[in-house]
Formats: C-alpha cells, sequence, structure tokens
C-alpha cells in the first residue's frame, strides 16, 4: 500500500524549504504574464462602459484606427445590445505603443441610451425596481428551501433564541497582476499564449474550442502568475480579444487589464445578507434555525453561502436567493461562500452563548463533532491566553478596551484525477519533473521537488521541476478547490517511485544484487543486506549510457484524504474615541493533512488570515446609487491589508494524517468571526455588518450609551 | 424613489450632460436619457494629431547607460519595462511592476540616488543624471543582497508580485536604519502592498537581514 511513510523516516517531507523560484523573485528575474515582451509585440487596451445600464445605439472605430500607431480596433458588442454593467466592454484597439492605445480609445465614438438602473441589493429588492434580468421574476432568483427536523417544535423547546441580520458586502480579488494575456500566433494554425492563469490547460482548451484549434496547437504558459484567488480559470473576453486582434495583425499583442478593470469586471465575492433566528437549550445545545438570506453576484447568480455552518443544528429551515444588480459578475474567491457563512454563523454562536451566561467557547465545544476542531480549540485558547478574555464584554477599563474571539471554518481539498506528471533520470544524473499544473504562488514548484528528491535521495534544487506550460502535453487541473497540492502529489510520488524502480534495474548487475533489495540512500543507492555495498547516484545514472529513465505516475486513493478543519482566536484592541480597531494578534490552529513543505504552508495560513483580516476590517466595493459606478476601483480607497494592519500571527500547522489534503483557502474563513467577536468582548456592542470601520463601531457606541 | 431623491438624480443627470457639452463632444442625446461619451476625442487628437514631440534622454539605470527616445509624458516606469532603447534592444528591466498605476502600491519602486521613488510617478525625463537602481541592480552579480537571501530563507514572498518592490524598499529602509525595531519597519514598508499576505515573513526577513549587514 503506498504511503507517504513515517514523519521519522521523512528526510524532506514535512520540513520547512525555501521555495525554488526565490531566487528568481526577489532578484526580478521572475517573468510574470505581464512581464513578457516580444519581438515587435503590440499594446492592446480595451473601452468600457462607465455607465450601468445601456442600450448601444452607435459605435463608430474609424477614427480610433486612423490614429497613426493603432493596428487594429475590434468592437465587442453590437449596437443594439445592452450594456449591463460599468466595465463591460465595447471594444479593443492594438498599437504600436500602451500610449498610442490609450489614445486611440477616446478616438472610439459611442452612443448610449441610458436605462434605468440599481447597483444596490437594497434598491434591487426594493419595490418598483427597474427588472434587470429578464428571465427573473424582479430580481431576485426563485429561492431555494431546505428544511430538516421540526423546526417549530425545536424553537419552543429552546431555552433561549437570538434572531439578528448579519451582512458582509462584495469583496473583491485585487489580484496585483491583473487578468491578461501575451498572445503570439507562430503560424496561422499555431498558437502561443503566456497567460496570468490558475488553468493551463483550462485556457488551452478553451482558446483550442472557441479558435477552432486542435488542442495541441495552442500553447499556454504560465511560468509566474501574479495572484488569483479564484478569478482567473478562463481566458475571458479579454483573452478572446488578444487572439484575434494577434490574428488580425498578425503581429504578437500583451493585453492586460488595467486596475479599474479588475476590480469592475474581473469577479469578486458575492455579498451576503442572511436574517437568522436560532434557538438553544439551557445546557447549551444548539436545536433550532431558521435562516432568509441573499446575496448578490452582480448581474450573474452564484452568490451562496454556507449556512448553518460548521456546528450542528437539528432543525433548520433555510431559504436563499440571489439579487441581481448591475454590477459585474462574481467569481469563485478564496473559499467561496464559507468566510461570508462563518462571520454570521460565529456571531451567532456568541449571542446565543451570551444569552446563556456560557463561555463562548464552551457553547462550541457542545455543538462541534470534529474532534480535531476539539483539540484546535484546546490548542488555540492556550496560545491565546483564553482565560485573559473578559468575562463581561466590554468590561475592560480606559479608552483602548481589549477582547478575545474565537472562529472556526471548515473546508474540502484532498485532490481529484486527471494529472499527467513525468520524472526523467538522463544519464548526467540530472533528474526533471513536468506536468500541466501551475504554480500561483503556493509553492506548488518546490512540493513537486521535494517529493522527487525524497524518493531519489537528492536535493530539491537538484530537481528540475517544469509546470505552467501545456507544451509537454501533461495536464492537471486548475488550480482551485485547495486541490493542487493533493491532486499532484500521489501522481509525481508515483512516477518519481516507478523511475527509482527503472533505476534500481540498472543499477542491480553493477552491485550484483537483486532489484527488490535495492535502496535509495542520501545520494547513493545501497544494498539493503549487505550495505557496504553502494554507489554514488552519479554513479548509478551513468549505468544509463545514452538511455533516459522517464516515468509517468498515478493517481493512489492512498496518498490523500479530503477534509480540513480550522479555528482561529483573535485579541482585538478597540480605541474608543477613535472607533479604531487594532488586530494584536490572530492564533490559527489549520488542519491540512500532510504538510509536505512546512515553511510553504505556514505562508499560505499567514496569507489566509490576512486576507480574512481585510474582509473583517477594510475590505468592501462601494457602489454610487446615484450613477451606478463603483465609488473605489482603485487600490487608495479599496483598502487591503498594509504592513500597519498585521498583528503577531501564530500559524500552526495542525498535524493530523499523513495524507495530502490542502490548505490554500481554509484559513481565511474563521478570521472573520474570530475578529468580529473579539471586537464585542472588547466593548459590549456587537457589529453585524462588516467592514467593521471605525464609524461602524462609534455609531454603536453611542447607541449603546443612548 | 422619494420625490426628493429622484430630483437629486434628475440634477446629476444635468449637470453631467452640461460638462460633456462644456468639453465639447460630438455626441448627440439620442433619447431624453443623456448619451454617454466614453471617451474624449478632441483630447486625444489634440494630443497625438501631427508629429507626436519626442525627445532622446540618457539614462544610468543600474550602472549602465542606456540612450531613448521618449515623449514628455513617457514614465520611468514604461522605460524601464516597455522602453527599446535607440540600438534598438529592449531595455526589458521587468522586475518593478505596474499594479495600482498611481502611486499606492509600491510594485513599481526604485532607487532615484538612493532615494526610493514610484517610477509610476516620475516621468522619465527627470531621471536624467541621476542613478536609478532596480531590483536587477541590488544584487553584486550573483551575490545576493542580505535582503535578497532573507527573503528566500524566511519565504517572505509567494506569488512573488510585489516582492521585487518591497526588497528595493528594504533595501532603502536598511541603507537607512541598520536595525530598525519592528514598528519602524512596518513604517519603512508601508508604501508596499502585498495580496497574498506574506507581510510577517517580510518582517522577519527584514530582521534577519539588519543582522546581517
Amino acid at each position: 500500500m503506498a504511503s507517504w511513510g513515517e514523519a521519522s523516516q521523512s528526510r524532506l517531507i514535512g520540513k520547512r524549504i525555501a521555495r525554488l523560484s526565490g531566487k528568481d523573485k526577489v532578484t526580478g528575474k521572475a517573468k510574470y504574464t505581464f512581464d513578457i515582451n516580444r519581438p515587435e509585440m503590440l499594446y492592446g487596451r480595451i473601452l468600457r462602459s462607465e455607465v450601468a445600464h445601456a442600450n448601444v445605439t452607435d459605435l463608430d472605430l474609424t477614427r480610433a484606427e486612423a490614429l497613426p500607431g493603432v493596428k487594429a480596433v475590434i468592437p465587442l458588442i453590437e449596437v443594439g445590445r445592452k450594456l449591463r454593467y460599468q466595465g463591460q466592454e465595447i471594444a479593443a484597439v492594438a498599437a504600436e505603443t500602451d500610449d498610442i492605445a490609450k489614445d486611440a480609445l477616446r478616438l472610439i465614438y459611442v452612443e448610449l441610451e441610458e436605462l434605468p438602473f440599481v447597483v444596490t441589493e437594497a434598491d434591487a429588492i426594493a419595490e418598483g425596481a427597474p427588472q434587470i434580468r429578464d428571465d427573473w421574476k424582479g430580481n431576485q432568483s426563485n429561492p431555494g428551501i431546505n428544511e430538516d427536523g421540526d423546526v417549530d417544535a425545536a424553537f419552543s423547546e429552546a431555552a433561549v433564541t437570538v434572531e439578528a441580520t448579519y451582512h458582509t458586502p462584495v469583496q473583491t480579488h485585487v489580484c496585483l497582476e491583473t487578468h491578461g494575456h501575451v498572445v503570439e500566433w507562430t503560424d496561422e494554425q499555431n498558437l502561443t499564449v503566456w497567460a496570468s492563469t490558475q488553468a493551463v490547460f483550462g485556457v488551452r482548451n478553451d482558446l483550442a474550442r472557441r479558435f477552432e484549434l486542435p488542442a495541441n496547437q495552442v500553447r499556454v504558459i504560465t511560468e509566474h502568475m501574479g495572484g488569483g484567488f479564484g478569478s482567473k480559470f478562463n481566458a475571458g473576453v479579454e483573452g478572446l480579444a488578444a487572439v484575434r486582434l494577434s490574428r488580425m495583425t498578425e503581429r504578437p499583442i500583451k493585453l492586460m487589464l488595467t486596475r479599474k478593470a479588475e476590480h469592475l469586471v474581473a469577479g469578486n465575492r458575492p455579498s451576503m445578507t442572511q436574517h437568522v433566528k436560532a434557538g438553544a437549550t439551557r445546557d447549551g445545545r444548539l436545536i433550532a434555525y431558521d435562516m432568509r438570506g441573499y446575496g448578490t453576484g452582480g448581474i450573474s447568480s452564484g452568490a451562496g453561502f454556507n449556512a448553518p455552518y460548521v456546528y450542528h443544528v437539528p432543525n433548520r429551515r433555510t431559504e436563499r436567493f440571489n439579487v441581481a444588480v448591475n454590477a459585474g459578475n462574481q467569481r469563485a474567491m478564496r473559499a467561496p461562500g464559507h468566510p461570508q457563512g462563518a462571520f454570521a454563523m460565529d456571531s451567532l454562536m456568541d449571542e446565543l452563548a451570551e444569552k446563556l451566561g456560557m463561555n463562548p467557547l464552551e457553547f462550541r465545544r457542545i455543538n462541534d463533532s470534529s474532534e480535531v476542531r476539539q483539540a484546535q480549540y484546546t490548542l488555540g485558547a492556550q496560545e491565546i491566553g483564553w482565560h485573559r478574555r473578559n468575562n463581561v464584554p466590554g468590561s475592560g477599563t480606559g479608552v483602548k478596551k481589549r477582547g478575545m474571539g474565537v472562529g472556526s471554518g471548515l473546508w474540502g481539498g484532498g485532490g481529484g484525477r486527471g494529472t499527467q506528471a513525468r520524472v526523467t533520470i538522463n544519464a548526467d544524473g540530472t533528474v526533471e519533473a513536468v506536468t500541466g499544473t501551475q504554480d500561483i504562488g503556493t509553492g506548488i514548484r518546490t512540493v513537486i521537488a521535494i517529493i522527487v528528491a525524497e524518493e531519489l535521495g537528492l536535493a530539491p534544487t537538484d530537481i528540475s521541476v517544469k509546470v505552467g506550460d501545456s507544451g509537454p502535453g501533461l495536464p492537471s487541473g486548475g488550480s482551485g478547490g485547495s486541490q493542487t497540492t493533493a491532486s499532484v502529489a500521489p501522481v509525481i510520488k508515483t512516477a518519481a517511485a516507478a523511475a527509482k524502480q527503472k533505476l534500481f534495474e540498472h543499477v542491480a548487475p553493477l552491485l550484483q544484487a537483486p532489484v527488490d533489495d535495492l535502496r535509495i540512500g542520501t545520494g547513493k543507492i545501497y544494498v539493503a543486506s549487505d550495505r557496504t555495498k553502494t554507489v554514488t547516484w552519479k554513479q548509478a545514472t551513468g549505468q544509463l549510457g545514452q538511455e533516459s529513465i522517464s516515468e509517468g505516475g498515478n493517481w493512489d486513493e492512498e496518498l490523500r484524504q479530503g477534509g480540513v478543519a480550522g479555528t482561529q482566536f483573535a485579541e482585538v484592541e478597540v480605541d474608543t474615541q477613535t472607533g479604531h480597531v487594532k488586530v494584536l494578534k490572530i492564533v490559527a490552529v489549520q488542519d491540512c493533512g500532510l504538510a509536505i513543505n512546512r515553511l510553504t504552508t505556514e505562508s499560505q495560513i499567514n496569507g489566509g488570515v490576512i486576507m480574512g483580516l481585510g474582509q473583517a476590517l477594510l475590505e468592501e466595493r462601494i457602489m454610487d446609487p446615484q450613477t451606478g459606478r463603483m465609488l473605489n476601483a482603485n487600490l487608495e480607497d479599496y483598502k487591503v491589508p498594509g504592513t500597519f494592519e498585521i498583528p503577531e500571527i501564530k500559524s500552526i500547522v495542525f498535524d493530523t494524517h499523513r495524507k495530502v489534503t490542502g490548505v490554500g483557502e481554509p484559513p481565511c474563513i474563521p478570521t472573520l468571526g474570530a475578529i468580529a467577536n473579539a471586537v464585542h468582548n472588547a466593548i459590549g456592542v456587537r457589529i453585524r455588518e462588516l467592514p467593521i470601520t471605525p464609524d461602524k463601531v462609534l455609531t454603536a457606541l453611542a447607541e449603546k450609551k443612548a | 424613489m422619494s420625490d426628493k431623491e429622484k430630483e437629486k438624480k434628475q440634477e446629476t443627470n444635468i449637470s453631467r450632460r452640461s460638462f460633456l457639452k462644456g468639453v465639447g463632444t460630438g455626441t448627440v442625446a439620442a433619447t431624453v436619457a443623456p448619451a454617454i461619451l466614453v471617451g474624449d476625442a478632441e483630447t486625444a487628437e489634440a494630443q497625438t494629431d501631427g508629429a507626436v514631440s519626442t525627445a532622446k534622454i540618457q539614462l544610468n539605470i543600474n550602472e549602465k547607460l542606456y540612450e531613448i527616445e521618449v515623449e514628455a509624458r513617457t514614465t520611468l516606469l514604461t522605460v524601464l519595462r516597455d522602453g527599446i532603447d535607440t540600438g534598438g534592444n529592449n531595455v526589458d528591466l521587468t522586475g518593478a511592476k505596474l499594479i495600482c498605476d498611481r502611486g499606492e502600491c509600491g510594485g513599481c519602486t526604485v532607487l532615484v540616488d538612493g532615494k526610493v521613488v514610484y517610477a509610476c510617478m516620475m516621468l522619465a525625463m527627470d531621471t536624467q543624471g541621476k542613478q536609478i537602481t532596480t531590483v536587477e541592480g541590488i544584487a553584486n552579480g550573483d551575490d545576493l543582497h542580505p535582503v535578497q537571501e532573507a527573503f528566500i530563507k524566511h519565504d517572505a514572498m509567494m506569488c512573488g508580485f510585489c516582492t521585487p518592490g518591497f526588497i528595493v524598499s528594504s533595501v532603502a529602509l536598511l541603507n537607512e536604519n541598520k536595525k530598525p525595531t519592528i514598528a519602524e519597519i512596518k513604517d519603512g514598508l508601508s508604501g508596499n502592498t502585498c495580496r497574498c499576505g506574506t507581510y510577517p515573513f517580510i518582517f522577519d526577513a527584514v530582521e534577519t537581514a539588519s543582522e546581517k549587514m
């Protein structure tokens, strides 16, 4: 049976190992799609709607086409069609320089007939709101209703009930490298595309289908990628436009989104509003839950969230629906549906615990069936010093008040079939590992090197890892759902093991021992029954002569497992005069199965916590109901965490089993509830709407006084 | 919508229409609702009709002289990333990134005469006669700077897109303050933004580097 072996036997797996791309990244040599410069390359730009809803009545590209330096202009919408949100594409240009492309956009003549619009959920569901989707009744989708147990009976048995409304706004991904491509037709039938994507093969297949090319004649390359967080899986309108412009001009073209467009059209995390009522027994059993909620994913649907979450409620009724507004579509964003659901659920749990006069951690313990999280609660509470928490919320003295809170999360991961990989051992001792996954910053390149190096007795830096290229024809899935490591690792391991076996067959005659008596040591191969008989790695591979060993791997269920648990504790300090919330410390206890590289796993946990902190305290897409535009489509007014917001973060990789699961998404989930609960513990007032900005804190404090 | 709100909305529309008239666009309102001009044709024409005025300048980047033809509006960042010298070679110093395009995120941070500047906010012409150092010029050949070594050791990067900016800012910080406290590190790097959330390990890396310098 395949296994990753015991921790004590691992030389590399589970250790803290510096990422292989480190040197390229710190010297500026790492080439992202945005950095690709091709000979004779043109620059592309897209003209976008500045209005939220309009009919296109005229579109004239001729003046833009006539501008010196402009090589092609294409419409991206037909006259007579509707623009349905700010940022929607109207036309694209290709020009000799980016500045000329900018000029050309200003020469495009567009005539629009403005239509009534709605950009906020409240406006969209208000009576008399203009209907903005033809296929829905009003601006709401048909609700999905679920019921388990007997909710009404359970409420009549409940000793305490809480009724509250929780809200999280739309959050945007803010990928620092915007979406985009560099496109080059090498001839009429062969297309090479550098893509800023989480799915090299997904983009390849997408483009091949749309341009009716054989898949192996489209090559997609993503050597390095500047952040995706769930928003970069397809070629997108911009990618298709770039391919068309490149074909027309017979020149390579670079077309990257602007920062503004990135906010407007490149995806977002949908909002959530839930009206929830829940009840618990005197001894702290959560027994009744009734929730009606909605969110907006812009003009599209997909605004789901998890409710109830983590904690088991036997009797529950939920009704949820989507609200359409004239704004850019949602896309998957790091643990879709979970952080918002966790914020509401963890807030609700604390509100119930308070009514019961129970410690919120104790209340969770009673209602959480996960043994892993039970152990995490103990560890996390110790690390944060939970005993220091205010027994009575808001009871601290002074202007700056401190408090503590806890939140929880869960995720799947565990990978899936569909990855092909090849491990090659050459006669000169060099080793290559190739697969079509992509390193989106999570460090899969290094994970692959660690696995191969462990199997072959080498150092990770001895392994040449090639990912992010569809050229070799070894597909792997998109990097989503925290699935990359668990999908790739088993295939890489079995490929490396097969290559090792082949090498043993070549070396056995030299060592005069049977193949199954050979073992790998560090930098050598030896005979298990007579350890004096050894050959160095180089001597061994020298046996290959003119040959190379090249072996594929296979998916192995025994090497992976789905399901992770996590919990986080926050300590905050709230300035009751300014309303400013400062997070002092977060303890993140995160299970992720076998952490192949403990260092990059810790990075992922830090990153998740910080993104969760952003959602808790800073981030919000602000739409102007007057103009239908996003007011903060930049990095100045759309606040993401900066150095001053970063607390002390204790990231604890919580070992559970030695099968690979994945960790990209889960650490961003519990942070929101932990911070919100800590704020309540500090000031004794609950803020049920994120982000917790100073104005909300001051308003809540004023209402408490009054 | 209340009457007052309607009135307010109408006012906004009217003022926007007058504004469009004011800049003399050729757009015609097709219906009662105002037509919206997305581009601004005349301004563009004024900028681009006829010969675009350019000048040849010399820039000293990473101790190498480049002769480049630039427009007045060309930024230093454009030269570094997209510039072609008069010999037809790409400058191709793409370590500095354009991320926010408005001097907010620090992705394009470079040193000009030893001081940190945002290359997206600096005109190329204004950097003539000055020493420009990009992230590519921080290492001494193959010998990495202690800041670079420490970033690798501490995994002070994930996607790495912001990393060049952080490297340059960290070097500049340590040049001015050999032993910064954690608060001083946060202050010194406050002009740089990371979305992956690598900050804690960046702080660790700068501390380690400060011990090595």
